[in-house]
């Protein structure tokens, strides 16, 4: 570590940035603290952003600096966020946190089998993405600190994406990370196991092992900060290898509520081209689905990475859903609607889940073990099917809650 | 200068360059009386019995016309920001060395800066139209030796047959024109559509110059600009840049957040009961509306409905709602792409409209109250529903007014702003600029949600099990402060300089626009 380190700085600076800013700190000897902000906002957070900077001064007690400020209208979280990062440049091993309060809205917790249809990928370092990422109501938000972010940035995101787990508002989509591959993902988890994050993605997963890894180290950070909320781990398989032991990687820990296929890496692994047929690819999907299904687990498939072409998005997800695929990852909001309505049950799907819930109920009322469709028998997996099926119609808008009683 | 609070309570200068101001009182409450203005009786006898109207140079028309210190010259915008004609027209009133001109545009844009030197070196006085990008930067400091005046489209019509506005001399840029002076602006390589905007200008300026880059022998038709009002005809080689007068396609917003918006609003407007069979609405050519046309499309599609008719703002994509048989009509004030260009001048159903035909004033009628939805831009709200369209929340002059104002007369009148740009919240308290009255704005849509007048119960009531977002304005206003950081501060303007003045479409002052403090 460095300890002469005098200047540190984190952010964007440049005409086309949009919702962020560009901080870089100076420490100097007994001169105090001199700043100058240059704000887009200035005629209208001009004394917000100077009062930000002094509380951020006596927080991590600096005396003395030059403080350099370009702002393109950042929000409080994302300036927070900068100035902490450019500050741990030059003081690496402070371990205080400058943490924006939680916003009241982000307090809710999730559930191991909730339904995860769609999944935003958010990149860890574009702050602008964040606050209406949520508006368009993905299943789940992912804050992505690994592919997206480049190697210079891998410090400055952490900081953004931990103040945007406080502050951002991403209603009520679960709130998931990517983290890095291991090791140096297990260094991300301290930035976000203590602000409710409720799925880790652990990403180019290829054993039980790094799954363990990630449980353990989240159990002690949990363990520090008197957590008890549950965090759920989604690995992604990324490679030859990891399809083979995907079975083993879905099963290596109950916190494991789904697994993931990500083809770009895949392909790259076999030493294919992906195709949009993906016919080099339909091995690893369904042996990633087998596993999933044996460990009890959802099977989630990759992204469609072509945001113009909304026919073969489409395509892409009914051949998902055929394959026993039941999410799908998203680049782009426009995106989490085609997936939810293709992931939407049809009318004869719906109408045949509705008879045998009906019919399911009926006997529970009754008391009767067994239910009886017709002349068939019916157990609990297709009850359990028949359930999911109607959930996604709800949620669809297909069914209304009470339609039990319509 | 003296000051008087108008109805809505700002307030206002009670003389502005010399010409005495009555403050707003209210929608349709003021009316002015007596005659309208008219130009002097001219004869065809003292015009060329041969038709043939052509001066051999600008500067000769101009000079024929009689320029001289004070005179008001108007312009037109629809060359848009490809206009060169107009800086060619002040090269030329300043080579002469003439001042203190009244530059009358219809609306102005980036590429008039190039005037910027005019009005610090006195051949302008000031503006009276709008005052876009550089020139509003330029007059909210407090460099235009005049106060600025910005009107609607209809309250520039308005004014002129009021008389508030008396036009010496005007300049008519014609994509197409003939010797004797009929022009049109759906030929030649200029063509920019309809020329409605020059209307009033032809029929009531003293002295009528057209300037053509494409001469055609008599007659030229359509003759959306009678040659019968035209003193003078002006050829030159060229009128402006061609890729920046239309552009070649008009293009649908890409974010994802200004795609919701316009999704919410089609799916509002179709669960209020306005999209059926036989609806009209007004559309534009911003990214948001767009979008909103294609959404539209779609419901209309799935219902087996049309409109009769669609006010344009034309595009590519009102074209193909005309040609797919989804609107009867277009009813086009402003063409913005090359396929609104060619629809105008090839389908009679494509019609063009002028300010006096959308919504005068003084017309005995208003089409734009006709209209039963109208969707529009602003850069601010207030939680009252007011609108601003013309400054920004740090109290710099941006944009113009065009018929902004005018359109929000429909019935149903639904301004789709974003919630906040990056730190700048939209819906604030009291809007910097007061350029429309929330009396007439009934429904305001953002991506966190859709806010409705209280006053409008019926649109409450008919989506009251409506799925979208409904929510009041001050809830919204309240999360997106939240996000923000807190309230804004105030600009810090000098309240003792008025750079400007908003009008309402009466001629009454809507609001002061303030001297901004760097």
């Amino acid at each position: 570590m460095k300890t002469d380190n005098k200047k540190g700085w984190a952010g964007k600076r440049g005409n086309n940035v949009r919702s962020d800013c560009f901080v870089e700190i100076e420490l100097t000897k007994g001169k105090g603290i001199k700043f100058s902000v240059q704000s887009k906002v200035n005629s209208m957070y001009g004394q917000d952003i100077n009062d930000m900077i002094i509380i951020m001064c006596d927080f991590f007690e600096i005396k003395h600096a030059e403080i350099l400020v370009e702002d393109n209208g950042a929000l409080p979280f994302t300036l927070a966020a900068r100035f902490e990062a450019a500050y741990k440049k030059i003081r690496p091993d402070d371990s205080r946190e400058f943490l924006p309060s939680m916003n009241k809205n982000n307090f809710y917790l999730t559930q191991k089998d909730r339904m995860r249809r769609s999944r935003l990928y958010l990149p860890g370092n574009e702050p602008k993405f964040y606050p209406n990422a949520g508006l368009h109501y993905p299943d789940g938000i992912i804050l992505d600190l690994e592919d997206s972010v480049t190697p210079s940035e891998k410090d400055s995101a952490r900081y953004l994406v931990r103040n945007a787990l406080c502050s951002v508002d991403f209603y009520n989509a679960e709130r998931m990370v990517r983290i890095n591959q291991l090791p140096m993902g297990l260094n991300d988890l301290k930035f976000v196991v203590p602000h409710n994050v409720h799925v880790i993605l652990i990403p180019k997963c290829e054993s039980a092992i790094t799954v363990k890894d990630v449980e353990e180290e989240i159990n002690i950070i949990k363990a520090m900060n008197n957590i008890s909320a549950e965090i759920y781990l989604m690995p992604i398989i990324e490679s030859a290898l990891g399809v083979v032991k995907s079975y083993e990687i879905a099963s290596a820990s109950d916190k494991v509520c789904a697994l993931a296929v990500g083809l770009e890496d895949y392909t790259a692994d076999l030493g294919v081209e992906r195709t949009n047929e993906g016919k080099e690819s339909f091995y690893a999907r369904s042996a990633v689905v087998n596993s999933a299904k044996a460990a009890g687990v959802q099977a989630i498939d990759t992204v469609f990475s072509d945001v113009d072409d909304v026919e073969g998005l489409r395509a892409s997800i009914i051949e998902a859903k055929a394959l026993g695929f039941e999410g799908k990852g998203c680049i782009h909001p426009r995106q989490i609607k085609v997936v939810h309505e293709a992931f939407a049950p049809s009318g004869k799907e719906i109408e045949k889940a509705k008879k045998i819930v009906l019919a399911f109920n009926e006997a529970e009322k009754n008391g009767l073990g067994v239910v009886a469709l017709g002349s068939k028998m019916i157990d609990a997996p297709v009850v359990k099917r028949a359930q999911h099926t109607i959930n996604l119609a709800i949620l669809n808008g297909l069914l209304t809650k009470n339609w039990e009683k319509e | 200068m003296q000051f008087k609070k108008n109805v809505d309570g700002r307030l206002v200068p009670t003389e502005v360059n010399g010409q005495k101001q009555i403050p707003f009182k209210g929608v349709d409450k003021f009316k002015s009386s007596g005659k309208i203005a008219s130009p002097p009786i001219r004869s065809c006898a003292d015009y060329p019995a041969d038709g043939n109207k052509k001066v051999k140079s600008l500067k000769d028309a101009l000079k024929k016309a009689g320029l001289k210190d004070g005179m008001t010259i108007s312009t037109h915008h629809h060359l848009r920001n490809g206009d060169q004609l107009t800086n060619i027209l002040f090269d030329t009133i300043h080579s002469l060395g003439v001042k203190n001109i009244r530059w009358f545009p219809s609306a102005s844009f980036p590429c008039h800066s190039h005037l910027i030197k005019y009005l610090k070196d006195g051949t302008i006085h000031h503006i009276e139209g709008s005052m876009n990008g550089p020139l509003g930067k330029f007059t909210s400091e407090g460099n235009m030796k005049g106060i600025g005046v910005l009107r609607s489209h209809g309250g520039r019509y308005q004014s002129i047959q009021d008389g508030e506005v008396h036009i010496d001399i005007a300049v008519i840029a014609a994509p197409t024109a003939d010797q004797f002076g009929n022009a049109n602006g759906v030929n030649g390589k200029s063509a920019c559509g309809g020329l409605g905007f020059a209307l009033a200008d032809s029929e009531f300026a003293d002295k009528v110059i057209v300037v053509t880059d494409n001469l055609v022998p008599f007659p030229c038709v359509p003759w959306q600009i009678q040659g019968n009002n035209v003193d003078y005809v002006v050829q030159v080689d060229s009128l402006g840049d061609t890729s920046k007068i239309v552009s070649g396609t008009t293009e649908m917003t890409k974010s994802p957040d200004r795609l919701l918006i316009a999704e919410y609003i089609a799916q509002f407007m179709n669960e209020a009961g306005i999209v059926k069979e036989g609806f009209s609405y007004q559309a534009g050519a911003g990214g948001t509306n767009l979008a909103v046309i294609l959404y539209l499309k779609e419901i209309m599609k799935a219902k087996g409905i049309k409109a009769r008719f669609i006010r344009g703002g034309s595009t590519k994509y009102l074209v193909e709602l005309l040609e797919e048989g989804l609107t009867d009509y277009i009813l086009d004030g402003q063409t913005f792409d090359l396929d609104g260009v060619r629809s105008m001048r090839d389908n009679p159903n494509h019609v063009m409209t002028t300010p006096f035909t959308s919504y005068n004033y003084h017309g005995k009628g208003n089409f734009a109250s006709m209209v039963d939805a109208a969707i529009l831009g602003a850069t601010e709200v207030d939680i009252n529903f007011n609108a601003n369209v013309v400054s920004h929340s740090d109290g710099y002059l941006l944009h113009g007014i065009g018929g902004w104002q005018n359109c929000l007369y429909s019935k149903c009148t639904i301004i789709a702003v974003p919630s906040f740009r990056d730190r700048i919240p939209v819906i604030l308290d009291e809007v910097t600029t007061l350029c429309g009255p929330g009396k007439l704005i009934d429904v305001i849509v953002t991506e966190r949600g859709i806010a409705i007048n209280p006053k409008r119960k019926d649109l409450l009531n008919a989506v009251k099990n409506s799925s979208l977002p409904i929510r009041s304005i001050k809830e919204i206003q309240k999360e997106v402060y939240e996000i923000c950081g807190g309230a804004p501060q105030k600009p810090n303007v000098n309240k003792k300089k008025v750079v400007a003045i908003v009008k309402w479409v009466d001629g009454t002052v809507l609001d002061s626009v303030y001297q901004v403090v760097t």
